[in-house]
């Protein structure tokens, strides 16, 4: 270490899409000393492997492949000239926002930054989160891992799958896998519902007479050195699995698509206070975290589904970070925004006093509700109300208070789900 | 010559877990050819891998019996020899815990016998005197005895430094390779046939652990019976401060001897284990039950016990012999035939111990002749995630590969991985590594890194990526390349 | 026939009556979007599909996709035709791999560039 500390105005944490839309949003803000950091060897981030198409609609008004989508904001990042350093871990960040990172070319580097945007984005639970009992064979991957090893490695995990869990990455990889050669025998699901897109169940299951077997888990794994098969069962109300419902799958690969979490040990180091119903960081509607000049954004704030969402919102984080590292970000008092009936982790959780804009809430539904409206109170006040035909917990609300519904707010928020 | 190979040796060790490395190593300081033959992928496969990782204090075994004697003796040893091996180890000490006055009956009746044995520093708390010191333990606890000598060392890592340092000192180790056989020559040597090819030594010792019973018999021993005791434990994410500093115990009952909460040396909690006889000695799967219990009985010491840190679970199988203590010495009968079966727990408080005796009973009636100069062990270096900033800056100028971050959750460098692959006795596997260096031992269990490792084994192994495995034989990762399945697939 | 309504989580379960390859009527949809998709879902599903395969010389394998939807009981037909493609790098973005799939006119062309640093 020289002992030199670099100097920038906004430093980004993570090159995929949530890191590159907040670092070109800043830049266009008009920050000069900007970098982005990136573990891997090239940015993009989850998208790089996510080679099937869905991507954009609402952001390009199109369907693009991951990559595809990717390219566009690495093409906007670097016709911006904006820096950034690839194979680079970040190690540690502070509350004072020094950050260091490590990278083979560079040794290690410390950073002071005016402000920061996090934007690692998250991981899959592991089958150790899920307490399955059995052996430990090879053949056990998480969606994600699977993912990477065909679409970036060019290796095939298996050649008879169980999907266990409907997430969409489950999906994706039931029709990836089938489309490269494998056979895919069931995806299983605990749950009575999908987590998963209709599309996506129709167009990756459906499409190849994959079952989709709902209120079933993985209750055996079997199998000395490679997973020689897996015991499913039918699960009851309280996702107990039924004794006599056990069915024995002969296969060799079991992919995991039970959930994702966000990364936040970095976060936690720098002191950012997390929410317990999102994981992620409490932000407000700046996207600033408890620690003043530090940003959140994407994944590592709240899973996403759509990655049009995380562009936006990214790009917001990104502005504030450029207002704060100019010294122009309004503080001052803030309100709580607290999940309401039927409401989970209603995201900004903080929205400012005074705010001049319009500003826009993301949650979840804990159910599903039809023909049900989610509304959004102050007081006796209704700022906003969002009617559709269902709501469910797979889809992600966002719901915008108009800047003058925002203004106007002068105490606790509550966002609620409403039956009719 | 039966098979892909024929070697000799004057020494053969079958088995090599804890006590058979530890034994190599000891006999390594001699003017002998030796070899080590294990049937797993790696050293270390069996119990050595997967137990309690404690270096127990000594109150647990009956006064005169072996395991008495080498616990208290192995135990001693272990501060000296962790710091020479480079091996982490701490010495938090432990409580045992009791719930009534009966379990105080108990409690002193171990901490007598803990005297007998030669246990230093035992005493009794009072109920206050435990919440005090740990104070997530359950307020029904009314005493217990304190063992301050009790320490912690990952099983495993010191398997592999014990390998590596007799390798170092000319040991052979040949992985992969499971005995079927074993007879004697006409000049009254040892054969010993494996799957693949053949052995000839003058002296023979079976460590095999699980498989101690059939190589006894093939060697022609005296009945003996292994009892497979089956341990399942649940492992728990580090977490900013730990529930309980030491180890905690419950007081042996009629009922069984109850399941530890424990930190283990890196800092994370490690539950249980059960205790199952089962009839195959290599299940070390895990069942339903068993984690529910280990849960449920894990919540009488420490109520707060859940699954929401669990990062995974995996069960251990003990080599019980029914006689109930340690077999070291001479295979009775047989001429140049060793062997030390029957190492349950506490089999790796007393393996530093083991190995010194049965070496010395082998060296003393083989007839070995000391080395004049023993090489010292590899010195390990310190791990990347434990560096400082300026140990870390210099290490990234000496070798860039450390500024290369393989595994995120555990901070394991491309250096570290690589070096790994190259000891002595190196990686061979993704479990391989992931014991040796950690990476893909954090909280996303390798979901993100275990691509990258599978690259670096077969770019120093110079194998290619579909022949990698999880833990060697068929366990491979991946069943071929995407252009393969393109074109021989099952798609109709 | 039955079909599942993709447009929302709603997933309207939709009768869909088909005479002569033409739809007649569509009933048990909760909007208009139900009733154009199961017009075209009956009639002529099509499908963009995606892949990756083997690429000599390159750092990872290419992901490719179809330029527009094909019919989708050519599906595997596409994947046969795609394992036969041999291709080395580099490769840019929205280069044709393989022309005229299936005979659909429609182009198969990679979704990435490999064997050049993008930024």
């Amino acid at each position: 270490m020289s002992g030199e500390i670099r100097q920038a105005d906004v430093l980004v944490i993570g090159a995929g899409p949530a890191g590159l839309a907040a670092a070109i949003a800043a830049r266009e803000a008009g920050v000069e000393r900007l970098i982005v950091l990136e573990r891997e060897s090239e940015p993009g981030g989850v998208l790089r492997q996510c080679i099937h198409n869905g991507f954009g609609l609402h952001r390009f008004r199109e369907e693009l492949t991951g990559p595809e989508y990717a390219s566009r904001d690495v093409e906007r990042a670097r016709a911006l000239g904006i820096e950034l350093w690839t194979d680079t871990t970040v190690l540690s960040v502070d509350g004072e926002r020094t950050v260091t990172c490590v990278s083979a070319a560079r040794g290690l580097t410390v950073f002071s930054a005016r402000a920061i945007v996090l934007a690692m984005g998250c991981r899959e639970r592991p089958r150790g989160a899920l307490g399955t009992p059995g052996t430990r064979c090879a053949g056990i991957y998480t969606a994600g891992t699977a993912q990477r090893f065909v679409n970036l490695e060019g290796g095939m995990p298996g050649k008879r799958a169980v999907i266990l869990g409907s997430g969409d990455i489950g999906l994706i990889m039931a029709r990836r896998m089938t489309l490269q050669g494998a056979k895919v025998l069931a995806c299983v699901e605990i749950m009575p519902y999908s987590s998963g897109l209709n599309r996506n169940i129709v167009q990756c299951l459906d499409d190849y007479g994959i079952p989709l077997l709902l209120s079933h888990t993985v209750v055996g794994i079997h199998g000395r050195e490679r997973l020689t098969g897996v015991t499913i069962a039918q699960v009851d109300a309280q996702r107990r699995p039924i004794p006599g419902t056990e069915q024995e799958l002969d296969c060799d690969t079991l992919l995991l698509s039970v959930g994702l979490i966000p990364e936040n040990e970095l976060s936690v180091g720098a002191g950012v206070r997390l929410c317990a119903q999102t994981a992620g960081p409490e932000v407000d509607d700046a996207l600033q975290t408890s620690v003043p000049g530090i940003f959140a954004c994407g994944n590592v704030l709240h899973v996403h589904d759509l990655v049009d969402h995380v562009s936006s919102e990214a790009a917001r984080a990104g502005r504030m970070a450029a207002a704060f590292a100019a010294g122009e970000l309004a503080g001052g008092e803030s309100v709580p925004v607290l999940d309401g009936d039927g409401v989970r982790g209603a995201t900004p959780q903080r929205i400012r006093r005074g705010v001049g804009e319009a500003v826009t809430l993301m949650l979840r539904p804990a159910g599903v509700y039809r023909g049900a409206a989610c509304v959004v109170t102050c007081g006796e006040r209704e700022l906003a109300r969002k009617r559709a035909p269902i709501f469910t917990p797979g889809e992600m609300v966002a719901l915008t208070l108009s800047a003058d519904a925002a203004a106007s707010i002068d105490g606790p928020v509550t966002v609620r789900m409403e039956r009719s | 010559m039966t098979g892909e190979w024929s070697m000799r040796s004057d020494i053969c060790i079958i088995g090599a877990g804890v006590v058979g490395c530890a034994l190599a190593r000891v006999l390594s300081r001699c003017e002998a050819d030796i070899a080590v033959l294990e049937q797993g992928a790696d050293v270390a496969e069996g119990a050595s891998k997967a137990n309690s990782g404690i270096v127990h204090a000594g109150f647990d075994a009956q006064p005169g019996t072996l395991k008495a004697r080498l616990n208290v003796e192995g135990a001693a040893m272990y501060p000296a020899l962790c710091k020479e091996l480079g091996v982490p180890y701490s010495q938090p000490g432990a409580l045992v815990l009791g719930f009534s006055d009966e379990d105080r009956k108990s409690l002193e009746g171990l901490l007598r016998q803990g005297q007998e044995n030669g246990v230093a520093g035992l005493c009794i708390l009072s109920r206050e005197e435990v919440l005090e010191r740990e104070s997530a333990l359950s307020p029904n606890v009314r005493c217990a005895l304190a063992a301050p000598t009790s320490g912690l060392v990952s099983p495993y890592e010191l398997t592999y430094a014990l390998a590596d340092h007799a390798a170092v000192n000319g040991v052979r180790f040949l992985r992969g390779e499971r005995v079927e056989r074993v007879e004697r020559t006409q000049e009254g040597l040892w054969r010993v046939m494996t799957g693949r090819g053949e052995h000839i030594c003058r002296v023979l010792v079976n460590c095999a652990g699980a498989g101690a019973e059939a190589i006894h018999a093939m060697m022609g021993g005296a009945p003996l019976r292994i009892v497979h005791r089956r341990g399942q434990y649940i492992l728990l994410d580090r977490m900013e401060r730990l529930p309980v500093s030491e180890t905690i115990f419950q007081c042996p009952t009629r009922m069984g001897k109850g399941v530890l909460v424990t930190p283990t040396v890196h800092g994370n909690l490690l539950l249980g284990p059960t205790a199952e006889d089962i009839e195959d000695g290599f299940d070390s799967s895990t069942t339903a039950e068993g984690l529910r219990e280990v849960l449920e009985r894990c919540r009488i010491s420490w109520p707060e016990a859940n699954t929401r840190l669990s990062i995974t679970s995996f069960s251990g199988i003990r080599a019980h012999e029914e006689r109930g203590d340690f077999i070291i010495g001479a295979v009775e009968g047989q001429k140049s035939a060793y062997e030390a079966v029957g190492i349950e727990s506490p089999g790796l408080s007393a393996a530093p111990a083991i190995a010194e005796m049965l070496g010395a009973q082998i060296a003393r009636e083989c007839g070995l002749r000391a080395k004049a100069s023993i090489a010292a062990p590899i010195a390990r270096k310190k791990p990347f995630h434990e560096m400082n900033a300026c140990e870390r800056a210099a290490a990234v100028a000496e070798n860039p590969q450390y500024g290369s971050v393989i595994c995120r959750c555990e901070v394991v460098t491309e250096a570290e991985i690589r070096e790994a692959i190259r000891r002595p006795v190196g990686a061979t596997t993704i479990d391989g590594v992931k014991r040796r260096t950690r990476a893909g031992m954090g909280r996303c269990q390798g979901g993100f890194c275990a691509p990258r490792v599978a690259e670096l084994l077969s770019e120093e192994l110079g194998i290619p990526l579909t022949g990698i495995t999880k833990s060697g034989g068929e366990s491979r990762l991946l069943t071929g390349t995407i252009g393969e399945a393109l074109k021989g697939g099952e798609r109709q | 026939m039955e079909i599942t309504c993709i447009n929302c989580p709603m997933g309207c379960r939709m009768r869909v009556e088909v005479e002569d390859g033409r739809v007649v009527s569509v009933s048990g949809n909760a909007c208009g979007r139900g009733s154009l998709y199961a017009r075209q879902e009956c009639v002529d599903p099509r499908r963009t599909v995606t892949a990756v395969i083997p690429l000599e010389g390159g750092a990872s394998p290419l992901s490719v996709k179809t330029s527009a939807p094909i019919p989708k009981r050519l599906i595997a037909q596409c994947m046969s035709e795609l394992a036969e493609v041999k291709l080395s790098a580099p490769v840019q973005m929205g280069s044709v791999v393989l022309e005229n799939v299936c005979g659909t006119g429609i182009d198969v062309v990679a979704t990435k560039s490999v064997g050049k640093v993008i930024i």
